[in-house]
């Protein structure tokens, strides 16, 4: 038997490691992936006094601090029994849409488009954000810095801060914006939009115009049957700051629903020896390892997922998205195939922005009325999001003054934990075949199996340029010798 | 002039300080202008065993974020240090523990219990916890040890400058940069990309006298956005720590924690800070001035949020 190592997967937060077994006769046996990173968050914040703890949890990820920097926010409102006024409550979501499509363009400019603009199999060297400079022209790709910095600077004006804000306090927020910062949030707001219009179109442009890449979407190298969780309002449409958590099944249909302080009744998690990331799955249908079907509680909390589990899209253009990307990828729900995730990810990028620019045209988001002192006794609190990269949930338990005595935390990613440890086995197998050469595009076609899901592990790839460096090691398992290296 | 080469690397960290190099936008243009990056995990295709190949002294700077929590911080922090003429801690977390310190509090088994044993939502009957390498049908599987402390970088190996923030302001990134291209380095151990002053000297709320004869929580109140938080009860480190950030909490309205470290001259931020309070604590008697300071809670994590592995804190005392 053989294994392949890749390792490191560099342009993963940390140090993210494959491990691919191989048979005697060349093909996949199994699959390995794996967490080697733990901060121990959970733990380091007891004792704590609990208003202080979204300033600190900003910290478990610097691309998606806005997530757990809300999440943390709506459950220390729980805790302290205060519900925010709608001010505050505008003014939170205004920021999250801003950071959406910070993260967004981010991940999908950076780390995705690449792929498919220079090819899947295209030189290494070019398959990077400095290689669409040389095939686009420097000004599509200033228009990417231009927009994200936008975005972030929106989340600057409203916060305070652009990374690690220390904005939200139980019942509120710290600081409101002016009416002249309104103002100058809706002009940034309108670029944005028309950005990602744009954006929406280049994806029309490069990958449904060309067969190719519309085949190796709907190949089965990239496909999970899995169950699907998002976030969505009281008309099923998705939402990334609040609502029900809904849940549905291979079928399109709803499993359960819960509200954030329900989450204990339907989501558990395991843990493997092998890895520091723990594996959540759904109580409902129970453990059943890294495998995928009706019969097994692994779920995916994606883009893809989010767009499976609700009805629609709550604004008019990412509405009219919507609809075509179900129309184009077979006329019915869920879509399983995983590269349509990137897709997934321009439709919310389109929400995201007229979310931001609606929320700006409301002039209650520029009130002073931005705060509700909390009176009640401090207790316990769960507070969800939907992160960029899945839904997130933050819980803590304090005493009478508000100090931390237990938290728990269920990070984007960790969600997909089991999917993406499935999906990067699938492809292997279906890449990996025996008698075959191992070349650096079969190792950028196991890549893009984990790369759709924009792991928060990986908080930092999604900015800037550039495929994933690898190595694989061809290793014969007798002798201990390297047989084949391949680099890139 | 000739280009330098750059390496960039983060060891336990969050990426944030990535996100702000970033953050420097059209500028990052210039800096590849400037310089060959020639190891950065988030932007080239570089990887350990390149380093590894490097002679010694082969990049002219690296920016190292990040702590060092685990087995392969470590052994990057050591690899990195022999192949770099400059190495630079960047961040709060190389310069002096940051966020991740925070665990310093606690000790390997009680994150570990708290994580895979005790967290509501586990399902584990039979207390597994992460192992160094797992026996799997297929081979062995392997992950790097967990340590006990966390460090920062300069407990690991010889750091030549700090850039401090968490993250550094991308304005002062840039000028980094310049300082670095241009050569005009300032003595060995110096902190770059900062100022020589306290946060309260830079800080633009109106300042009278300091007579603090109530703590208050920012949880239960809500600060008045013109005058100094110091002043109105609520916990602000400036008065213990260097500017350089454009005072960007004291600007959100909730008061700054201390990221940029201790001011020129200070050595442990925490007692700093605690002796400052101390001396505007409006008591004439002990107990008054115990009910005073009592009503603040948890002051290791407010002094020294930070800075716990730079601290002369440790486990035991705590």
């Amino acid at each position: 038997m053989r294994t392949i190592s890749i390792d490191p997967i560099t342009r993963l937060e940390g140090h993210g490691k494959i491990e691919i077994f191989l048979d005697d006769a060349g093909a996949v046996k199994n699959a390995y992936f794996q967490v080697p990173e733990l901060r121990g968050f959970e733990k380091f914040v007891e004792g704590m006094p609990v208003e202080e703890v979204p300033r600190v949890v900003t910290r478990i990820c610097g691309v998606c601090p806005a997530a757990h920097h809300l999440a943390a926010g709506k459950a220390v409102d729980a805790v302290y029994h205060v519900d925010p006024p709608p001010t505050a409550k505008k003014l939170r979501e205004l920021y999250y849409s801003a950071h959406y499509v910070h993260s967004h363009i981010a991940h999908f400019y950076a780390l995705a488009a690449p792929d498919f603009v220079m090819g899947p199999d295209s030189d290494p060297a070019t398959r990077n954000i400095l290689g669409l400079v040389q095939k686009l022209g420097v000004g599509p790709v200033a228009e990417v810095i231009k927009h994200r910095a936008l975005a972030q600077e929106i989340q600057r004006m409203v916060s305070g801060r652009a990374t690690h804000s220390v904005w939200t306090l139980p019942g509120g927020v710290s600081k409101g914006i002016t009416e002249d910062e309104r103002k100058d949030i809706i002009v940034k707001a309108k670029a944005c939009l028309e950005f990602a219009k744009g954006s929406l179109k280049l994806f029309d442009d490069v990958v449904l115009a060309n067969k190719a890449y519309v085949d190796l979407i709907l190949s089965d190298t990239y496909e999970l049957d899995t169950y699907y969780i998002g976030t969505v309002d009281e008309k099923n449409h998705v939402n990334f700051y609040h609502g029900d958590h809904r849940v549905v099944d291979q079928n399109g249909k709803e499993l359960l629903r819960y509200k954030d302080a329900e989450y204990l009744q339907h989501i558990a998690e395991r843990v493997e020896k092998y890895s520091y990331l723990k594996f959540p799955y759904l109580k409902a249908i129970g453990w059943k390892g890294l495998t995928d079907g009706k019969d097994s509680g692994l779920y995916q909390a994606s883009p893809l997922s989010r767009l499976n589990a609700a009805d629609g899209m709550a604004t008019p253009l990412a509405q009219a998205a919507y609809e075509r990307f179900y129309a184009t990828l077979g006329g019915k729900k869920p879509v399983k195939k995983l590269l349509a995730t990137h897709w997934a990810r321009l439709v919310e990028l389109v929400y995201a922005a007229e979310r931001l620019l609606e929320l700006a045209n409301d002039p209650e988001v520029a009130s002073p009325n931005f705060r509700t002192l909390p009176t009640a006794t401090p207790t316990e609190g769960v507070g969800i999001v939907e992160a960029p990269r899945g839904i997130l949930t933050h819980h803590f338990k304090t005493d009478e003054k508000g100090l931390v005595t237990q938290a728990n935390l269920i990070v984007g990613t960790t969600n997909n934990h089991g999917p993406i440890s499935m999906a990067i086995k699938k492809a292997a197998q279906k890449v990996i075949k025996p008698g075959q050469e191992v070349g650096q595009g079969m190792l950028n076609m196991v890549e893009m199996a984990f790369r759709l899901f924009d792991p928060c592990f990986s908080c930092a790839t999604h900015s800037l340029p550039g495929s994933m460096p690898l190595t694989v090691d061809i290793i014969d398992e007798r002798t201990g010798t390297v047989l084949e290296r391949v680099s890139r | 002039m000739a280009k330098i080469k750059l390496g960039a690397y983060w060891a336990s960290a969050c990426g944030g300080c990535d996100v702000a190099i970033l953050d420097i936008n059209e500028k990052i243009l210039d800096l590849a202008a400037a310089a060959d990056i020639l190891f950065w995990p988030i932007a080239t295709d570089f990887k350990y065993a390149d380093v590894e190949k490097m002679p010694d002294n082969h990049l002219d700077v690296t920016l190292f974020n990040g702590a060092i929590r685990n087995e392969e911080n470590e052994h990057l922090a050591k690899l990195l240090r022999q192949k770099t003429k400059t190495l630079v801690a960047f961040g709060s977390c190389a310069h002096m523990g940051g966020i991740p310190g925070l665990a310093n509090l606690f000790n390997r088994e009680q994150i570990f219990k708290a994580v895979y044993l005790d967290s509501p939502s586990i399902d584990n009957k039979d207390s597994t916890v992460p192992h160094r390498t797992t026996q799997v049908p297929e081979g062995e599987l392997t992950l790097p040890e967990f340590h006990n402390t966390v460090r920062k970088l300069d407990q690991v190996v010889d750091v030549d400058y700090y850039v401090p923030g968490c993250p550094p302001n991308p304005k002062r990134i840039w000028e980094v940069v310049e300082t670095i291209v241009s050569g005009k380095l300032p003595k060995k151990g110096s902190v770059i990309g900062a100022s020589e002053m306290t946060q309260c000297d830079e800080c633009k709320r109106k300042k009278g006298e300091k007579k603090i004869t109530e703590f208050k929580r920012l949880a239960t109140a809500q600060p008045d956005p013109e005058t100094c938080l110091l002043e109105q009860g609520f916990l602000c480190m400036g008065v213990a720590t260097r500017a350089g950030c454009e005072h960007r909490c004291q600007r959100s309205n909730t008061g700054c924690r201390g990221c940029y470290g201790p001011p020129p001259g200070v050595y442990d931020q925490g007692l700093k800070a605690l002796s400052a309070i101390a001396s505007v604590v409006d008591a004439d008697t002990e107990e008054k001035a115990a009910q005073l300071v009592g009503a603040l809670p948890d002051p290791v994590r407010y002094f020294n949020r930070f800075s716990i592995p730079a601290s002369p804190l440790t486990r035991r005392a705590l």
